[in-house]
């Protein structure tokens, strides 16, 4: 365990040196905030009657959905894992008393852990100073900011897992590129990114909320401004507890498979 | 012929301490440090010269190469390359040179390198017949034959290499600039290119500049050498002059960069 | 004047030669070019699938309906992806400016940006074009616009001068990098960001957003203005031209270049 947090340590201090990046970054994630709150904020001035949820709680998800973007984008996958699985450099990594798996889940968490930390306080706290109902409310209650804040960790967990399943698979595959696509433009549609699961109709929102996607942002999202009802709630967690260990075990046995696969055939 | 006359070149530097709250104070106000690279540097070639342009990492040998190729603009100084005064009509001029960069590639990746030399006829606007001429004259001398149908990335660095140098002839430019052209190569791509450039330089009498750490190049190739250190051009003379009666040229050179004080 | 012509052609002439080369490059990937041009369709087509969704639940959005927005997404993307497909190089000018590459642009006889723009010929983007032009075509047929001339003529304009302004953009953030390649990521808000948001006529976003789309980068003279006439909503001869304005942009995008440029001459970094 030990060397997965000193890993884990190590990656980290080495995203906190991107600061000049972190500031542009900012201002671009500030910007998509304004820009997509004003987009909500026109359709609900059209007919806030098929708003289906409040406006508060719909421009409160777009600022922590800025603020934590590096906890969710799909698209932010270590190129460098790819390329090593591509070229063969693996086979060094399997030299070591290391279990890969676990190192790159460590690695891929602290990468995005980093990045959200520099960006995420700046972004809240102006948007915080922002007017009602533009700016990003006060948690609903104690019990709720604190389930959010599991929640939002358990996201993370799920989608650096389901990162791990991608880059285990390719192992599988001749080409990476195309199952990286599909990945991404799926976490896209069905985790919330495009616009928040509850304004997808009824039923395709039902069939939605029950896939893994869904465990990634969307759960803390809504929880934070009491989108969801306790029963609801319950479910969510359960779900994202059931798809975390479904997605991360079925990823250490194919990552097993694929060692076995590499040692077998020297590479 | 090559003058440069009392040419200064210093680069101001944005200074850049740790720290978060050093980045921000950066983007308002930003505190420089000047260097100088060049200090009064004055020299003459003559045309169909070989010159050993040598000097530790630093000394000013790339800002040199950069002004007379007319990429860069001195601060002060009159430089003169057959007439023209290269940054000031970088266009006209630079049909006029061939530049060979060592460690980067002009050659496109994926295409035969025939289809890049096609592409190169074009940029540099080379008549039909003057390229068909070249191109085989470079492909004798240079041996590549076998080469101009495969893409660079199946080339061996020695392969590419002779590539890279037929490529910046093609449009017989009256001066080769030639940077590290011997990194990294075998013995035997050496002695090739080290071969190609001396008949370069006897047959069509191109003056050859030739920057390089690798002093076997300068035994085989230069005629004189011109020694930069810190910005200023320290000694410009034969090898001959240099060596004074000693073998070894690494020894020779890694003395005189001591005497100096520039190693 | 035949001198000028002559060199127009050869420059045309060299430009195509770079294409072809850059063409037979990709064909050696053709499977990373089939899947990167799938991509690109998906993560447009992601796009649209947002409007859709969004207009099952509302019927508009400020006066406008969902036919009328697919036309205002198609025609934005359709400008961006041209602009994108030829002025790549410039996208991808950080990595040319730290490699030093830009020496080399330097030592030959050719204009700076002929050469860079021939660097990169980013043929995935058909990927997105092709969904552009559907929706285009969709968006056309279900908007009830009755055509003439004066409003072929609009969109002609639209299209050539919003390929113009996000050109002009491309070659901004290219020329900021002859001055810093950090933190430049910012500029996406003004490709990407104008690409993304685009999506819906500029009038929803207010009318501060709406002055700055006009007068500091003029998005909405290529899209929301001529939108409007295009719709039946303004009928002043004006708006047909007004479009073509755009391209002045250009201007100042061409001039920070050639600065960049003399700053690149003078610093050599």
């Amino acid at each position: 365990m030990k060397k997965y947090l000193s890993f884990f340590r190590l990656r980290f201090a080495m995203g906190l040196q991107y600061r000049v990046a972190a500031l542009a970054g900012i201002v671009t994630q500030f910007f998509w905030g304004i820009m997509e709150i004003m987009i909500f904020h026109a359709f609900y001035r059209t007919d806030a009657s098929a708003f289906p949820m409040t406006l508060s709680a719909t421009t409160s998800y777009i600022w922590l959905q800025q603020s934590f973007l590096a906890f969710f984008t799909a698209w932010m996958m270590e190129n460098e894992i790819f390329d090593s699985i591509v070229n063969g450099n693996i086979a060094y990594e399997l030299c070591r008393p290391i279990n890969i798996y676990n190192m790159w889940f460590a690695r891929s968490i602290a990468n995005r852990l980093s990045k959200a930390v520099l960006r995420c306080f700046p972004i809240l706290i102006v948007a915080a100073f922002i007017p009602a109902p533009y700016g990003i409310a006060a948690p609903v209650s104690i019990g709720h900011f604190l389930l959010f804040i599991i929640t939002l960790f358990l996201g993370l967990a799920m989608m650096v897992s389901f990162c791990m399943l991608i880059y285990v698979l390719t192992f599988f595959t001749i080409s990476p590129q195309g199952l990286r696509i599909v990945f991404v433009s799926c976490v896209e549609f069905f985790s919330g990114a495009l616009i928040p699961l509850p304004f997808f109709p009824e039923k395709i929102r039902q069939v939605m909320e029950l896939l893994p996607f869904a465990s990634m942002q969307n759960v803390a999202l809504r929880i934070y401004s009491a989108d969801m009802n306790r029963i609801e709630i319950e479910r969510a967690i359960m779900l994202q507890i059931f798809w975390l260990v479904v997605v991360t075990l079925s990823g250490k046995l194919l990552c097993k498979a694929a060692e076995r696969h590499i040692t077998l055939q020297g590479g | 012929m090559i003058t440069m006359e009392h040419v200064c070149k210093s680069y101001k530097i944005a200074k850049r301490n740790a720290g978060f709250r050093e980045a921000c104070k950066a983007l308002v106000h930003r505190e420089y440090e000047t260097i100088h690279a060049l200090s009064d540097v004055s020299f003459t070639i003559q045309d169909g010269e070989m010159i050993g342009y040598i000097g530790p990492n630093g000394a000013g040998k790339s800002s040199t190469i950069k002004i007379l190729s007319g990429i860069l603009t001195p601060d002060s100084g009159t430089v003169l390359v057959d007439g023209r005064v290269p940054y000031r009509n970088r266009i006209e001029h630079v049909s006029q040179i061939g530049v060979v960069f060592g460690q980067r590639s002009q050659l496109w990746w994926d295409v035969p390198v025939i289809d890049s030399f096609a592409l190169l006829k074009d940029i540099y606007s080379i008549s039909n017949a003057q390229y068909k001429q070249s191109l085989e004259e470079l492909t004798v001398l240079l041996d590549l034959k076998e080469l101009l149908r495969s893409p660079a990335r199946q080339l061996s660095l020695g392969q590419r290499m002779r590539c890279e140098i037929a490529a910046s002839l093609l449009h017989r430019p009256r001066i080769l600039f030639l940077d590290e052209p011997t990194i990294g190569l075998d013995a035997v791509s050496k002695l090739a290119v080290r071969d190609f450039i001396l008949k370069q330089n006897q047959i069509a009498k191109t003056t050859v500049i030739l920057t390089t750490h690798d002093m076997q190049d300068i035994e085989a190739l230069a005629s004189r050498i011109i020694l930069i250190g810190k910005g200023r051009i320290l000694l410009d003379g034969t090898l001959d002059d240099i060596k004074k009666g000693n073998d070894d040229i690494d020894q020779t050179i890694a003395e005189l960069y001591r005497s100096y004080d520039i190693s | 004047m035949c001198a000028t012509m002559n060199k127009i052609l050869s420059s045309i002439k060299l430009y195509l030669h770079y294409v072809s080369i850059n063409i037979r490059s990709m064909m050696q990937y053709k499977t990373s070019f089939f899947l990167t041009t799938i991509g690109q369709f998906m993560i447009s087509f992601n796009v649209f699938l947002g409007i859709f969704f969004m207009f099952l639940r509302f019927s508009s959005v400020e006066g406008f309906s969902y036919n009328e927005v697919l036309l205002c997404f198609a025609i934005i993307l359709l400008e961006f992806t041209m602009a994108e497909i030829f002025a790549r190089g410039f996208d991808l000018f950080p990595s040319v400016v730290r490699s030093g590459e830009f020496d080399r642009i330097m030592v030959r006889p050719q204009n700076e940006i002929i050469q860079v723009l021939g660097s990169k010929f980013e043929l995935t983007r058909i990927g997105r074009m092709l969904q552009a032009v559907v929706m285009f075509a969709y968006g056309i047929a279900k908007s009830n616009i009755t055509w003439d001339i004066p409003k072929i003529l609009t969109v002609f304009f639209m299209l050539i001068s919003g390929a113009c302004v996000f050109f002009g953009l491309f070659l901004i953030y290219a020329a900021l990098c002859f001055f810093t390649l950090d933190g430049l990521e910012f500029m996406n808000v003004f490709t990407d960001g104008a690409k993304e948001f685009g999506k819906y006529p500029m009038g929803i976003y207010g009318e501060k957003i709406l002055l700055f789309a006009t007068f500091v980068i003029p998005y909405t003279l290529v899209q929301y203005y001529p939108l409007l006439y295009l719709l039946g909503r303004r009928t002043s001869a004006l708006y047909v031209f007004l479009p073509l304005c755009a391209c002045l942009f250009l201007i100042p995008a061409m001039l920070l270049w050639k600065y960049g440029v003399s700053h690149y001459a003078s610093s050599g970094s």
